[in-house]
């Protein structure tokens, strides 16, 4: 067996205990519901038979193993229970609401890829200049500043002073960039930095002096060769951060009306619709399981380093 | 960079300590007719929806975000420290079974799984806390096993356990403290991150509940008002980004000073 599969295998087998803790832990959460979970869901003024009811219709009646089994067979089979809210079926609500979530996801990343490689390629190249102080202290500030404040700015600025783009919503690529600008802002913080790190290792390299002593210019020596090694770090910090993005986007939605997963879970916990709560927080949870073991693997098969660790 | 951390944490820390002596306003007290008043000489953020003075409500608002930030940074702290070198110390399947909820806590991106704790439990400054402590373990924990599984390796260690040295005296006086420089800045950055966190659950309402100030629920109060009384978001916000990147300063500066290639 080549290491290639091994090591394609090894990284599977080790995904499914991750994966069963974390449906475990998603099924603990409505039993961790002080008191009764269908009395909370209904409320004080809620009847016993009512109760009674919801109890046998999320089979809290039954003993704690069953429902635990119940619970797995039913989200390998891809049903997470109905919306206590609608009477809709989980899966079905949150499939409507992916495309919103991942098109957000994929625009932050890409606004936050364009920004950083270019700030920290010139952190880099000028380090512990002006330009290199300037484009830290930008990246700080972008660590630091929330989201959930920036987006409200953005939206003064440009959706009601000037007027140039749509306040909230989705439809247009305009009503993507106020999103996509604030969800994206401290992730370009955070890749900037690795990025000036990471160009700054192979800056001193032999091979960058060896390309110049054979006439690359100074560009050529940082793009055409630098560079390229400096970004196969870049790719795991961008996969690590797609938690980072989720996790906004459950914000940065809600801001900015913005009809995703993030903004259908803040509205679940709200009606205290604990199968929804549920479903979601177990859809972003394996989808990052998921993209961590992608970014795994095709790290693996890049370098094979990796693979004999 | 350190030097201006030091500095925007200590005047945060000790205007939020000295707030009821240094204020001449109470925060909760009311000025209906002036509600939404913008700034002016005697009050400096101006007025919020119920007429009450913002920069009173900032500074009361800091105590709370500190208070989370502190708690939650101590108690993940010494979870993670203990629970990090005993997983490191022992090693085989103690190491494994650790190891593995910590891969599971890890699935959850970021704050995930404290809105899924809080959600549950209920909106609540305690939740809030228990919720951040219950993620924020795993990161101290990951970084103090490593440092242990390193220093245990080390020849003055070994010559310890060799003289006879117990497994608490071996871990507390010669393991640990090999761990406690990079677990300091961990803490520092942690205070930022703790604070960010609470200010977000508080947003999406799910932390710290009205009427006790805090800068995300005064955040999201002041979205009904973005276009008459902009200041309403404008202070808290203001006063949230500068003692983060206060606290990310001084992280990022222990890290530089304690980093021998440096």
């Amino acid at each position: 067996m080549s290491d290639v599969v091994r090591f394609l295998i090894r990284r599977l087998l080790l995904t499914i205990p991750v994966l069963l803790g974390v449906a475990t832990l998603v099924f603990s959460l409505i039993h961790l519901v002080p008191g009764d979970p269908a009395q909370a869901m209904l409320g004080d003024g809620a009847s016993p038979q009512d109760i009674a009811e919801l109890r046998t219709n999320l089979g809290l009646d039954r003993p704690l193993p069953a429902q635990y089994a119940s619970f797995l067979r039913a989200a390998i089979a891809g049903d997470l229970g109905t919306s206590f809210r609608t009477g809709q079926p989980v899966t079905r609500m949150i499939a409507e609401r992916v495309p919103a979530t991942a098109e957000l996801a994929l625009a932050a990343m890409t606004v936050a890829i364009l920004l950083a490689i270019p700030l920290g390629i010139v952190a880099a190249v000028w380090k512990n200049t002006l330009a290199d102080h300037a484009a830290m202290t930008f990246t700080l500030a972008g660590i630091s500043i929330p989201n959930f404040w920036l987006g409200p700015l953005l939206a003064i600025v440009f959706a009601v002073e000037l007027g140039w783009l749509p306040v909230s919503g989705r439809g247009t690529l305009a009503h993507l960039v106020l999103p996509a600008v604030s969800l994206g802002l401290a992730l370009s913080a955070i890749l900037a930095r690795m990025t000036r790190a990471s160009l700054l290792e192979e800056l001193g390299e032999l091979y960058v002096r060896a390309a110049r002593a054979r006439g690359a210019s100074p560009a050529a020596a940082v793009l055409n060769h630098a560079m390229r090694n400096s970004l196969i770090p870049l790719v795991t910090i961008v996969a690590l951060q797609f938690g980072a993005v989720l996790t906004g986007a459950v914000i940065t939605e809600t801001i900015f009306a913005w009809p995703g997963i993030g903004r259908l879970l803040i509205q679940s916990i709200g009606f205290r619709d604990y199968p929804m709560v549920q479903g979601c927080i177990l859809l972003i949870a394996v989808t990052y399981v998921t993209v961590n073991l992608v970014t795994d693997i095709l790290y693996g098969v890049l370098d094979p380093r990796i693979r004999l660790e | 960079m350190m030097r201006l951390g030091l500095a925007i944490v200590a005047i945060v820390v000790l205007s939020a300590v000295l707030a009821p002596w240094l204020l001449p306003w109470d925060p909760s007290v009311q000025d209906l007719p002036n509600r939404l008043q913008g700034p002016t000489w005697q009050h400096w953020f101006g007025l919020d929806e119920l007429g009450r003075d913002i920069l009173a409500r900032v500074l009361l608002g800091a105590r709370v975000s500190l208070l989370v930030g502190v708690v939650v940074v101590g108690v993940s702290s010494v979870a993670g420290l203990i629970i990090g070198a005993v997983s490191g110390y022992y090693g085989g399947r103690i190491d494994q079974v650790i190891g593995r909820i910590m891969d599971v806590l890890m699935a959850f991106p970021g704050m995930l799984l404290a809105i899924a704790l809080v959600a549950v439990l209920g909106p609540s400054l305690t939740n809030v806390v228990l919720a951040l402590a219950v993620i924020g373990w795993v990161g101290y924990a990951r970084l103090v096993r490593g440092q242990v599984l390193r220093a245990r390796e080390f020849e003055y260690v070994m010559a310890a356990r060799a003289l006879g040295a117990g497994t608490v005296r071996l871990l507390a006086r010669h393991v640990m403290p090999t761990a406690l420089p990079p677990v300091l800045v961990q803490a520092t950055l942690g205070m930022a991150g703790a604070m960010l966190s609470e200010a977000a659950l508080s947003f999406l309402g799910l932390g710290v509940q009205p009427p006790t100030p805090s800068w995300g629920t005064m955040i999201n109060g002041g979205r009904v008002h973005l276009l008459d009384a902009p200041h309403l978001t404008i202070f808290p916000g203001l006063f949230l980004a500068v003692v983060v990147l206060g606290f990310n300063f001084l992280g990022d500066g222990l890290r530089d000073a304690i980093d021998p290639k440096k």
